[in-house]
């Protein structure tokens, strides 16, 4: 058995230089210091990705698309497959973890200073990331075609329609037609199953790459006294010392999800009827809370405009300087640090509050 | 916030008690991830099982109006989710039987021509009583009850004898 492992081990040797690949991992590492807890996130959120894809193949072997069909083959997966209902609420769940853990890395990494030279295209790739995970939320909310799902897809497809000149254009292309129907059915489960999976595939190679190429952040406070005192500097081989710290997380969260799972098993709701009336309490994800809540806070004309229209203004706004944040920062990053970060703990509270008012408010 | 590395300190303890005390933790790691391994794979596992479709069993299945049955033709018909043929043999006997050969799955067909029931998939053939006589088929078709009730022809399982 020995034997056999080295011999395998030298026939790849021979061809790929395994060795040197080896000591590309032992060179890595990761720096020590009193933030380093943070730098667990990310992987964590790929962690939680990677689940994602396990079981989003499952349920696509008794998943089926279609008005007739989709809340159908659900509930068989739900009532009729073994373990079914532990698939399907893993998958739920760990979307909404993968949701929050997104946000909580952005915002470690946006108050961590980790986007400043030289590493904006990693912050810029990781927007786009985040913005393609709730593009996930919402496509895959629709795919059980409950009344939930139908109504709040109903909205959300409507909101983007306030736009002028390509606001209709961009709503027949999200619906597949005038309505919601089967139609936007099948659109949703090919951007969730085809074409999100392509792109996340394109940028978390390319999110994983600039991190490799560029290493480790350390944020300025830690920098500026490392480089005072170069003796205090510190760290870990990131093979294995910080996988094996990084591997024990992602156990925990597995089991995390399982109890999860098992406890508070996600349930189906009604099947969607599209000529019935709207229920009361109709939500989106709590991931689009606050802009739902904003939405429905904003008077129906404000500053001259359509109310509406100025809510997507103002998040369109927001998230194209978010997607630009490390652009927008002078060279000397002290100096603009100030009002960037109160941007940030600002938007964080009104993201928190809004989220809490719009959960329990019916 | 992480220990310096991985190993600590050996202490003043002998070298042999220290690889029993690792080995016992190392089976204790092992034994803890194998099991969680186990119970992450086994749901899995089932879940890639298809549930079984309820069966018809003794449930007897509309398989075709009686005008619709001239002598010398067969129609094919559901039974459960495969097929079943209802043939009307040339004295005007009803015959039904399950339509999946026995050879390699395909659907049998009736030969008016040879009054005989043939497989076009590997040319094997079954008499009108559903016993295989010439080309690959190892079995005889199933053969089912036929019932006439008003204009309606029913079919169903046999009992187990």
């Amino acid at each position: 058995m020995g034997r056999l492992v080295t011999g395998v081990r030298a026939w790849i040797d021979e061809r790929f230089d395994l060795a040197g690949i080896k000591a590309l991992a032992q060179k890595k590492r990761v720096p020590v210091h009193r933030y380093s807890y943070w730098y667990f996130l990310g992987g964590m959120t790929l962690f939680l990705f990677g689940l994602q894809v396990l079981t989003g193949a499952l349920l696509l072997l008794y998943y089926r698309p279609g008005a007739d069909e989709a809340f159908e083959s659900v509930q068989f997966i739900m009532t009729q497959v073994q373990f079914g209902w532990l698939v399907r609420s893993v998958h739920s769940w760990s979307a909404n973890l993968l949701i929050f853990m997104a946000f909580a890395h952005l915002f470690s990494v946006l108050f961590l200073k980790a986007y400043r030279k030289p590493r904006e295209l990693t912050w810029v790739s990781g927007i786009l990331l985040l913005f393609l995970m709730l593009g996930f939320g919402f496509s895959g909310y629709l795919l059980p075609w409950n009344t939930l799902s139908y109504f709040a897809t109903k909205v959300g497809t409507e909101i983007p329609a306030q736009i002028p000149i390509v606001g209709r254009p961009i709503l027949l292309f999200l619906r597949g037609g005038e309505e919601v129907t089967g139609s936007t059915l099948t659109r949703f489960y090919g951007l969730h199953v085809a074409i999100f999976p392509a792109l996340a595939t394109l940028l978390i190679g390319l999110h994983l790459a600039l991190i490799q190429w560029f290493g480790m952040s350390v944020p300025p406070s830690v920098e500026a006294r490392w480089r005072a005192r170069p003796q205090e500097k510190k760290g870990v081989r990131f093979f294995p010392n910080f996988v094996l710290r990084e591997l024990m997380a992602w156990y925990v969260a597995l089991g995390l999800l399982g109890a999860l799972a098992a406890l508070f098993p996600w349930s189906l709701g009604v099947k969607a009827d599209p000529f019935a009336a709207a229920p009361a309490g109709i939500k989106p994800e709590w991931y689009f809370l606050f802009m739902f809540q904003t939405l429905k806070l904003i008077p129906a004309k404000a500053l001259g405009m359509d109310g509406e229209m100025l809510g997507i203004l103002a998040f369109g706004v927001i998230g194209f300087a978010a997607l630009l944040l490390p652009f927008l920062e002078r060279e000397k990053p002290f100096n603009s640090q100030r009002w960037i970060l109160a941007l940030a703990c600002l938007f964080l509270g009104y993201m928190a509050v809004m989220t809490v008012y719009g959960w329990a408010t019916r | 916030m992480f220990p310096a590395s991985g190993i600590s300190d050996a202490g003043p303890r002998s070298d042999s008690t220290n690889t029993a005390r690792r080995r016992f933790v190392n089976i204790l790691l092992g034994t803890g991830l194998t099991a969680s391994a186990a119970s992450f794979v086994y749901p899995i596992l089932r879940y890639l099982i298809p549930p079984k479709v309820p069966d018809l069993g003794r449930d007897a299945v509309l398989a075709a109006h009686i005008a619709e049955m001239e002598p010398n033709t067969a129609k094919t018909f559901r039974f459960g989710s495969r097929p079943g043929l209802l043939v009307r043999t040339a004295s005007g006997e009803y015959r039904g039987m399950s339509a999946t050969c026995t050879h390699l799955g395909c659907t049998v067909q009736y030969r008016s021509d040879l009054r005989e029931i043939w497989c076009a998939c590997h040319n094997g053939m079954y008499d009108l009583n559903g016993r295989n006589i010439s080309g690959p088929p190892p079995r005889p078709l199933e053969v089912f009850e036929v019932q006439v009730r008003d204009n309606d022809i029913f079919v169903r399982r046999k009992p187990e004898a």
